[in-house]
C-alpha cells in the first residue's frame, strides 16, 4: 500500500445530534480529515443496511454510522435499532471478507464536535492501515480480464 | 414460424441442479399444451439437439426460451449469448438464472478453494491428484472443456433478459399460469407484461401470504427450527425466534414453508422494491431482537451463526456486493 492512499469514507449523520456535532466542529474550526463524506439523515434509524452495502459496492473504503447517544434519540429508540442492525451487518460483512474495521458506529451529541472530529480521524487512520477496499466495478469485469482468470489454479492441476 | 406453423420453444440449463426442469414436467398434462402450441426445437434434458442446430437457426426464430441456471463457465456464457440471439423472448427461469441461487454461494470462495474442495478434500479419494484441465493434447489434436469464471453470474449480468420467473424451483401452478398466458398472447387474446417484469409470482412478501399471526413480539434468543420441542402452530415463526426470511421474500409460493412449520428460506428472491435481500433481512431481524445492550445483542446474534448463508442463500450473486472478497481479491490481474 502506498503512503498516498487516501480512503473514501462515507459518514451517515443524524440531523439532531451527530450532524450538529460535525457542524460545531466546523464552526469551532476543529480540523478533521477530508476523507469523510458526510450524509445527513433525520435519524440513525433511517440507515438501511442497503445504504452501507451500496457505499462499499460503489467504491467506499469505510462507512461511519453516527447517531444520538443511547436514550437521546429524537425518535425515542431508533438508535437502538441502528445499533442492532449495525452489529448484525458487521457480522455479515466480515463473512463476506470486508474487515470489521471498515464500519464503525459512533454516538455523538450536538455538543461533541471535538470528540466526533477525533473519532473521524481515528477511523480514517484505521482504514488507511487496512488499505483500499477496491470493490470491483463489475462492468466489463468478465469481458476484459476473464482470459487470465479462467484457468484451473496451478496447485490442483498438478 | 416453423414448418408446422407452430412457434418455436427452447429450454436450457446452465449452472443449476435440474430442479427447474422437473418443475416444468410437474405441470403434468399442461406439458401437452406446450407440445400442442409450440414446436420444441431445443431442450437438452428432453430431446436430442446440438448447439450447432441452434447456431444454424435464424436470429429471433425461437419465440420463447426458458433459461435456467446461472453463468458459471464459458460454455454457459456462450449458450446464453447464442440463445439471446436466437430468441424473441428470453426468460430467466428459476432462482439460479434470476439471482444466482445456491450455486451463487460459491461466490464466497476463490476458484482454488473450490477446486481443492472438489478434488483434494478429505471427502474425495484422489490419490493420483487428478484434476480437470481446460485443454489437453491428444494424438488427434487439442481438446477443450469449458473454463470456470471466478464468480457465478445471474443471466441478466451477461445478456439482456425479458422476464424473470423466480423460485427454487418455480411452483408448477405458476409455470402453468405463465404457459397459459403465453398461449393467449400467441392467439392475440392477451398482451405480454412490460419487458423486465417478474412473472409467475406475486408482488408482495411471503409474510403477506402467510397465515401465521404476528403479535409484534420480540425475542431474546434465536433458535433453529429443529431444536424446538414444540412450534406454536399459529404464531409467526420469527416471533418464536426462528429466523424466517418471509419479510424479504417475494410472494408467489403460497407461503408453503411457514405453513408447514418451516422457516421461509427466501427461494422466491427479493420482494418488489427490495434492492438487497440481506439488507432487508438484517433490518427485519434487528427489529425482533429484544435488547438495547451491545453485549446482550451480540449474545443473541450468536444464534445466527452463518449470516451470509441465512440472508443470501439464494441471492448472493445478485446482491449489491455480488460476491465475497475471496472470489476476486487474489486475482493479481484485478488489482489496481
Ligand atoms: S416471518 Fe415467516 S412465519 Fe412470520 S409471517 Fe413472515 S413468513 Fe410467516
Ligand atoms: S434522532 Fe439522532 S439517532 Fe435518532
Amino acid at each position: 500500500m502506498s503512503d498516498a492512499f487516501e480512503p473514501i469514507i462515507i459518514g451517515f449523520t443524524c440531523n439532531w445530534c451527530s450532524y450538529r456535532a460535525a457542524d460545531l466542529a466546523g464552526t469551532a474550526r476543529v480540523k478533521y480529515p477530508a476523507n469523510i463524506r458526510l450524509i445527513r439523515l433525520m435519524c440513525s434509524g433511517r440507515i438501511d443496511p442497503t445504504f452501507v452495502l451500496k457505499a462499499f459496492a460503489s467504491g467506499a473504503d469505510g462507512v461511519l454510522i453516527t447517531g444520538c447517544h443511547p436514550g437521546e434519540c429524537h425518535y425515542i429508540e431508533q438508535n437502538y435499532k441502528a445499533l442492532r442492525r449495525y452489529l448484525l451487518l458487521k457480522r455479515s460483512l466480515t463473512q463476506l471478507g470486508i474487515e470489521a474495521g471498515r464500519v464503525k458506529l459512533v454516538w455523538a451529541s450536538a455538543a461533541e464536535g471535538v470528540r466526533l472530529a477525533d473519532e473521524i480521524t481515528k477511523m480514517v487512520e484505521q482504514v488507511k492501515t487496512l488499505g483500499p477496499l477496491n470493490w470491483p466495478k463489475w462492468e466489463g469485469f468478465f469481458d476484459d480480464e476473464i482470459h487470465s482468470l479462467v484457468e484451473i489454479p496451478e496447485e490442483v492441476s498438478a | 414460424m416453423s414448418i408446422n406453423g407452430k412457434p418455436k420453444f427452447a429450454m436450457y440449463w446452465a449452472a443449476s441442479c435440474g430442479g427447474c426442469e422437473i418443475a416444468v414436467l410437474n405441470t403434468h398434462e399442461k406439458i401437452l399444451d406446450i407440445d400442442t402450441n409450440f414446436e420444441v426445437v431445443f431442450w437438452p434434458i428432453a430431446m436430442d439437439a446440438k448447439y450447432n442446430d441452434v447456431k444454424a437457426m435464424e436470429d429471433k426464430s425461437i419465440l420463447l426460451t426458458l433459461f435456467n441456471g446461472g453463468i458459471r463457465n464459458t460454455e454457459n456464457e456462450e449458450v446464453a449469448n447464442l440463445l439471446r440471439r436466437k430468441s424473441q423472448i428470453l426468460v430467466a427461469f428459476g432462482s439460479c438464472a434470476s439471482e444466482g441461487c445456491i450455486p451463487g454461494l460459491a461466490n464466497l470462495s476463490s476458484l482454488s478453494d473450490i477446486f481443492n474442495a472438489s478434488y483434494q478434500s478429505a471427502s474425495t479419494v484422489n490419490p493420483d491428484n487428478v484434476a480437470p484441465k481446460t485443454s489437453v493434447s491428444v494424438p488427434e489434436g487439442e481438446i477443450h472443456i469449458p473454463a470456470m469464471f471466478p464468480a457465478l453470474r445471474p443471466l441478466d449480468q451477461v445478456v439482456s433478459v425479458d422476464y424473470y420467473m423466480p423460485g427454487c424451483p418455480p411452483e408448477s401452478h405458476q409455470i402453468s399460469r405463465v404457459i397459459d398466458l403465453v398461449i393467449k398472447v400467441i392467439s392475440k387474446e392477451a398482451d405480454l407484461p412490460p419487458i423486465g417484469s417478474v412473472i409467475g409470482a406475486g408482488e408482495s412478501t411471503v409474510c403477506d401470504e402467510c397465515p401465521r399471526h404476528r403479535d409484534v413480539k420480540t425475542i431474546k434468543q434465536f433458535v433453529r427450527v429443529q431444536d424446538i420441542d414444540k412450534i406454536n402452530a399459529d404464531l409467526c415463526l420469527l416471533e418464536q425466534g426462528i429466523p424466517c426470511n418471509g419479510p424479504a421474500s417475494r410472494s408467489g409460493c403460497g407461503a408453503l414453508c411457514p405453513k408447514s412449520g418451516a422457516q421461509c428460506i427466501g427461494c422466491y428472491g427479493p420482494a418488489e422494491g427490495v434492492l438487497d435481500f440481506g439488507a432487508r433481512m438484517i433490518t427485519a431481524l434487528a427489529s425482533v431482537i429484544e435488547s438495547n445492550e451491545p453485549s446482550e445483542i451480540e449474545r443473541i446474534l450468536e444464534g445466527i451463526p452463518d449470516p451470509v448463508g441465512q440472508f443470501y442463500r439464494f441471492n448472493l450473486a445478485n446482491s449489491l456486493l455480488r460476491t465475497g472478497t475471496a472470489a476476486w481479491r487474489n486475482n493479481a490481474s484485478l488489482k489496481e
